[in-house]
């Protein structure tokens, strides 16, 4: 597989901190990988290094065989800007237009808008649209230059759910047509909607790099459920044998015990040492 | 370089990049996008516009043996001139400049294909056309108002040197711009604006100035500026000083901006 973006035993230091240590990543050619970790785990960094925001303090970032922080590399990325970044004052229309003005070959306006279903908002100014609508504005952004790689960077934060299907309608429209994307995410359910692969970084360091369903199993993780003489319970569970044996001998009523994987956000949680792992701290 | 032995003919073929705009094409882009940003914020243009034209006819025209004197008030409008620019210079590019590097957009704007060229033209185009916009009222009331006279010959060569002695105050105000960060900026440019335009000789003749005022005036930026074109528009002697002093300032002020915009890379992401 073709190496889209290739970060090569990257590192990034600010000072003394250590942002990012000797982080590799190779993406291929309309692969979709999600970047995941906790705040302050260094996934900032890595992007704004893939996007040629930044140098790295060592290593070598290449995207499309190219150094990203080259113009004409930039060229075949499209990444998305912070929601509150908009300049409030200009019209859709204009910042799609000056968008699009650097580009040679940019998506049609109207097909732009059309896509991302922003067709009645052109002549409103950013400043006036919901959060929602401004987050809209903000992923078409990333796809104005017609881009082989695609940047999101929490696209769907305080969108609800109609417009969140709409938007991951269009990335993945984007990827079936071939397009390269990384993502980051808090929601995770939007990472395993939207990427084939996980990478979870923390602590600068990527921790674990596999297929959704790898990352999944790699951790130990069980969801446990069941339902007692207060309705039904679910817990994640480090120990799921254990936690059912213990079930048993408490001597609870219990029926529809149900045992199975983790979902990847308690993969994610258990992975970086962040999650439960003891019984009573389930989600339901 | 590391992948280029196992890219496909895809990308291999279509090299690491496609072409990018041209570099005329983006300034023109960004320049353009400027103006607009900042003209939909119109107090922000009113202020920096009207100001020198304002304060022409608060304090000089009531003074009617300096507005009625052909050369005294031609000087004056032109002292004004300087006044506009520095006070562009140090809004729009150095508080500008700091609260621009301060927003996400502009960390997306570096995502963009463009350059470091365009945008630093845009900017300093997006200065001359408020320097320049400051003119227009400030002539207006000038002609109404006062004896101020030039002849168009005097008058373009005043404007070219309007242009010139915005130089070192560019330079100035992107030294703040990219150096400081953003409220910093502000106060800077707040701090520096009335001493720099008394110093200067923008408010009051340096004839006025007491010894070591007028000591220290030669060696301003402004004075300098300011020298220069009141010579030009009323057709005087430009003191010797005035280029010398200029063109200090502007490679002192230009080594500082241009290193803070090597170093800059945002200072938003830690």
């Amino acid at each position: 597989m073709p190496h889209v973006v290739h970060a090569d035993r990257v590192s990034r230091t600010f000072g003394t901190v250590t942002a990012l240590d000797d982080v590799s990543l190779v993406v291929g050619a309309g692969e979709a990988v999600g970047v995941l970790g906790p705040n302050g785990a260094g996934k900032s960094t890595l992007l704004s290094l893939l996007a040629g925001l930044r140098r790295p303090s060592a290593g070598t970032v290449r995207v499309g065989g190219g150094d990203p922080r080259d113009p004409a590399t930039r060229t075949r990325i499209g990444v998305t800007p912070q929601t509150t970044g908009l300049p409030q004052t200009l019209k859709v229309r204009e910042v799609v237009d000056f968008v699009a003005g650097h580009h040679r070959d940019p998506l049609p306006r109207t097909e732009l808008l059309k896509t991302f279903d922003l067709t009645g908002l052109a002549g409103r100014q950013c400043g006036a649209l919901s959060g929602g609508q401004q987050r809209r504005v903000c992923v078409a952004l990333a796809f104005v230059g017609r881009p082989d790689v695609v940047m999101l960077d929490e696209p769907t934060t305080g969108l609800d759910v109609t417009a969140r299907m709409a938007l991951w309608d269009a990335v993945r429209g984007f990827t079936a047509r071939g397009g390269t994307l990384l993502l980051t995410s808090h929601h995770l359910e939007e990472v395993e909607a939207l990427a084939s692969r996980v990478v979870l970084v923390d602590h600068g360091r990527v921790v674990v790099e596999g297929s959704v369903a790898e990352v999944r199993a790699r951790s130990t993780v069980r969801r446990v459920r069941w339902t007692g003489p207060d309705g039904p319970v679910e817990t994640l569970e480090a120990d799921a044998d254990e936690a059912v044996r213990a079930l048993v001998r408490s001597g609870v009523p219990f029926r529809d015990l149900e045992v199975g994987g983790a979902t990847l956000e308690a993969a994610f949680l258990d992975l970086t040492g962040a999650g439960p792992t003891g019984a009573g701290d389930g989600r339901s | 370089m590391s992948t280029s032995t196992r890219a496909t003919p895809r990308w291999a073929g279509r090299g690491a990049g496609r072409a990018t705009v041209s570099t005329v094409r983006l300034t023109l882009l960004h320049t353009r996008y400027a103006v607009t940003e900042t003209v939909r914020i119109p107090v922000a243009v009113v202020g920096t516009v009207v100001f020198p034209a304002l304060t022409l006819l608060v304090f000089i025209v009531p003074q009617t043996a300096l507005a009625q004197d052909p050369a005294g008030a031609t000087g004056a409008v032109a002292q004004l001139a300087v006044f506009g620019a520095m006070s562009v210079a140090l809004f729009t590019h150095g508080a500008g400049i700091a609260e621009d590097r301060a927003l996400p957009w502009d960390t997306h704007l570096r995502t963009l294909p463009v350059g470091p060229v365009p945008r630093f033209v845009a900017r300093v185009l997006l200065g001359a056309v408020f320097a320049l916009a400051a003119l227009v009222p400030l002539v207006v009331v000038a002609l109404l108002f006062t004896a101020a006279t030039t002849t168009p010959g005097r008058f373009l060569g005043a404007l070219g040197g309007l242009l010139l002695a915005g130089v070192p105050l560019l330079a100035l105000g992107l030294a703040i711009g990219f150096t400081l960060p953003a409220k910093a900026a502000l106060a800077v440019a707040q701090v520096l604006l009335l001493p720099l335009a008394f110093a200067g000789g923008l408010f009051l003749p340096p004839s006025t100035m007491p010894g070591w005022l007028a000591a220290v005036s030669v060696l301003t930026p402004t004075r300098a500026g300011r020298d220069l074109v009141v010579g030009l528009a009323t057709g005087t002697d430009v003191p010797s000083s005035a280029l010398p002093v200029m063109l200090a300032w502007t490679v002192l002020l230009g080594a500082v901006a241009v290193l803070a915009v090597r170093r800059d890379e945002g200072r938003r992401f830690r």
